[in-house]
């Protein structure tokens, strides 16, 4: 006989509310929490799916962590790949190799951990652009936009060492850079490259193990702390909205509950990322490391190109003339700090400091929990498009060399072209964008005092 | 039959049942009635049931080992299943439940009370301290020295105070060139034009890794030669030899601009791909383009008695990405 459902459906929800509640007393929280108000705005899910990809790194990583080797001890290669039979190699490539190419599924779950690391850096800095540009950072989120951007440099350099530790011909020309630019910091690179590979690059294999427990361990857990402060800090303060209905104010947020509403729609937005990753990760591919052939630190490939995140460094490294900064026949400043350091910094301390410096020059002290469009504040507008399209123009200029194969033009006179454009380019896009905002303003100001003429008029008929 | 006709009956029962339980129509509701909906139900659960035969189609290709393309069919199941809960779940989302836009209050922006309240009890528990300025201090000192020494331990990662290891090489005056397969290099094996690596006799392959192991070779004609009066004598008879480390960050020259320079470039050159620092091998070395801001080290060679390359000496500037101590040799004009 089958049962009726709604009578026994019922007491077991009831029963397992009522044991949550008497053995945790957490009933009020979960209801809360239930109940609480998520934003209806697209751009809102940049962030979502920023998580979602997160959550992938993570599912996959801790699969490759089991068949990844962590060492540089050279050793011969007899493995299926036939053009890189009998070739020396260092263990930890002969090991991504095996992930790829024995070990089932293993090709696919590296592919989908590599193409979920693009998906995830992409969606922070498109969350990023959207939460600058409409001012959400002020007043009171501060905390929650420096903890985001920090989360970005931790997923920059946690994506670095992820592929540089594979130890590829590529990834080890990455390494070595980085090295490079370490050493050029004044007064401690020398000591502190020396001190982290023990010794000069590339040390005594000691960078390897060191690599692989911040990839696999401290750095997931800082960005994963962070992330948990962060969303702790939205939902504390409540997310911004837009004003596109008269209910919603500085003091009264609008929003779809997270059950029933919003449930379904992020479960499925995380299905949804999952499901792409693995599309891509089995369809198209990425990074074939065997193609690239083991690193050694006498071997290199021209066209080369790192991942596209840090494109924009390769760029400021290739960029700055031929110049040390030196003191008598001592340097004191070398000259990958400019492009490899110094670039980077300034762009982080900007992001930094932005909010301050904002709050600073406005006078605005207030609390802001509703969003400006771009438009409405023209300054701000211009200043991101301006930094923006500087880190921009130096990530293309980073592609010359690809430029050249493709169009055959001379690689030199490229550099020489985007030593000034660089400079000059990004005043005029932020003299674009500022106009572009008072325009329309004036558009929409034009439009108002039409809609009030008419209204006056058809008022003055009756 | 039997079976079919009690789930019938039960089915018919359980419908009828829903009906007479059925809620009055009223405002105690938490989540607002809305009429059902077969159709997106139908679809929602047909996506679900998809998923899962995806899933299924994923364990069968995993298992079954003759498949070709294996990568890209996992791909494709797993990402095809996951894809189709994301549907069912959109489905559900926009057709199934109720999307309501709520309105409520932000949280206060302050809550002056309770800070007075904090305020009062940090304040009130310190006060039977009475020399709070000096206990503060030892706090500082204890935490500060603490935290010092819990990272002191960190130093063992390696010699943060010494960094003459910057500027030792493995080349010794005597010692012969050998290739990649570890044969000896004889001058007559460089020919012009031709750009070859070398490394020191006697060296491991993990020796081969020091940055400073590795030289180009290049053969130049005696007339083009440019050398400083300093590395006079440091050709081979038009064979010159040059750290395979770029100065600007440490990738290997890897490229020799010849004879392909013409007609774009003036003369040959040696090049690394990462940063296209560009050297003169005719002239010592010197940067002729890109970010380097020094130029290559260069090793002394000569020719014995048998036709072998022997080094000189070691290279006259340090190898290796140029750092803060590092020591510019600045040829005379």
């Amino acid at each position: 006989m089958v049962g009726d459902p709604d009578l026994e459906a019922e007491p077991v929800i009831r029963k397992a509310v009522r044991f949550l509640d008497t053995r945790t007393g957490t009933t009020p929280i979960v209801r809360k929490t239930l109940r609480y108000l998520f934003p209806d705005h697209w751009s809102f899910l940049l962030g979502e799916v920023a998580l979602y990809a997160f959550m992938v790194l993570v599912a996959t990583g801790v699969y490759l962590t089991f068949f990844f080797v962590d060492s540089t001890h050279q050793v011969v290669y007899h493995g299926p790949y036939a053009p890189l039979a009998g070739q020396h190699m260092s263990e930890a490539y002969r090991s991504v190799l095996n992930i790829s190419t024995t070990v089932k599924a293993g090709l696919l779950i590296r592919q989908t951990h590599h193409w979920a690391a693009n998906v995830f850096v992409a969606a922070v800095i498109l969350h990023l652009l959207r939460v600058f540009f409409t001012g959400a950072y002020r007043k009171p989120r501060e905390l929650t936009y420096w903890i985001g951007v920090t989360m970005l440099m931790l997923a920059l350099l946690e994506a670095y060492i992820g592929y540089s530790m594979v130890d590829d011909l590529l990834s080890g020309m990455g390494l070595v850079i980085g090295y490079s630019v370490g050493l050029s910091i004044p007064f401690v690179g020398g000591n502190l490259m020396a001190w982290l590979f023990h010794g000069p690059f590339p040390g005594q294999g000691v960078f390897w193990p060191r690599m692989y427990i911040l990839h696999v361990f401290l750095f997931p857990l800082l960005i994963g702390g962070l992330l948990t402060a962060h969303l702790l800090l939205v939902a504390m303060r409540h997310h911004t909205q837009f004003r596109r209905r008269s209910s919603q104010s500085e003091h009264a947020v609008m929003g779809v509950p997270t059950w029933p509403g919003q449930a379904p729609r992020s479960l499925g937005l995380l299905f949804g990322t999952a499901g792409v990753l693995f599309l891509l990760g089995g369809l198209v591919q990425i990074n074939p490391i065997w193609l690239w052939g083991p690193f050694h630190t006498y071997a290199s490939t021209n066209g080369a190109q790192p991942d596209w995140y840090l494109g924009w460094l390769i760029g400021g490294l290739r960029l700055v003339p031929s110049f040390d900064l030196t003191i008598g026949s001592y340097t004191l400043v070398p000259n990958p700090f400019w492009g490899g350091a110094a670039f980077p910094l300034l762009v982080f301390g900007f992001l930094y400091l932005w909010p301050w410096i904002e709050r600073r020059f406005s006078g605005d002290h207030a609390f802001h929990n509703l969003l400006e469009r771009p438009r409405d504040n023209p300054i701000r507008t211009a200043i991101g498009t301006g930094v923006a399209s500087w880190v921009v123009l130096v990530f293309i200029a980073g592609a010359s060399d690809r430029a050249t194969v493709l169009l055959d033009v001379p690689y030199t006179g490229q550099i020489d072209v985007y030593r000034v454009l660089v400079w000059v380019l990004p005043l005029v896009f932020a003299a674009v964008a500022y106009r572009l905002c008072e325009e329309l303003q004036a558009a929409e100001r034009v439009q108002r005092d039409e809609h009030e003429a008419e209204a006056e008029a058809r008022l003055a008929r009756t | 039959m039997g079976r079919a006709r009690t789930l019938l009956v039960s089915a018919a029962v359980v419908l009828l049942g829903r009906r007479k339980r059925k809620p009055p129509e009223n405002a105690d509701r938490v989540v607002p009635k809305l009429p059902p909906n077969p159709g997106a139900e139908a679809v929602a659960i047909g996506l679900l049931f998809l998923a899962a035969l995806f899933a299924v189609a994923f364990v069968v290709v995993y298992a079954v080992d003759s498949l070709p393309a294996h990568t890209q069919l996992l791909g494709l199941t797993l990402g095809l299943s996951l894809l189709a809960i994301a549907a069912s779940l959109i489905v559900t989302a926009k057709k199934l439940v109720a999307t309501e836009e709520l309105v409520e209050p932000y949280t206060p922006d302050e809550h002056p009370g309770e800070q007075e309240l904090l305020v009062q009890v940090v304040e009130e528990s310190g006060d039977r301290l009475t020399r709070k300025r000096l206990f503060k201090m030892g706090l500082g000192a204890a935490g500060g020295t603490l935290g010092l020494a819990v990272l002191a331990p960190a130093l063992s990662f390696g010699p943060f105070f010494q960094t003459k290891y910057y500027r030792g090489t493995p080349w010794r005056r005597g010692r012969r060139l050998v290739d990649e397969h570890f044969h000896p290099v004889r001058a007559s094996d460089i020919e012009e034009n031709g750009f070859y690596a070398a490394f020191p006799e006697g060296l491991s392959l993990d020796g081969r890794e020091e940055l400073g192991a590795g030289v180009v070779l290049v053969r130049l004609p005696v007339h083009a030669l440019r050398l400083p009066p300093e590395l006079h004598g440091y050709d081979a008879g038009g064979i010159v030899a040059y750290s395979k480390i770029c100065t600007h960050a440490g990738c290997a020259i890897s490229m020799y601009r010849a004879p392909l320079f013409q007609p774009d470039e003036p003369r040959p050159a040696l090049v690394c791909p990462c940063h296209y620092s560009t050297f003169d091998p005719a002239d010592g070395g010197s940067v002729t383009f890109g970010p380097a801001g020094r130029r290559l080290p260069m090793l002394p060679i000569g020719v014995d008695a048998k036709g072998y390359l022997r080094a000189k000496g070691n290279f006259d500037d340090e190898v290796g990405p140029t750092w803060w101590g590092t020591r510019i040799w600045k040829p005379s004009p």
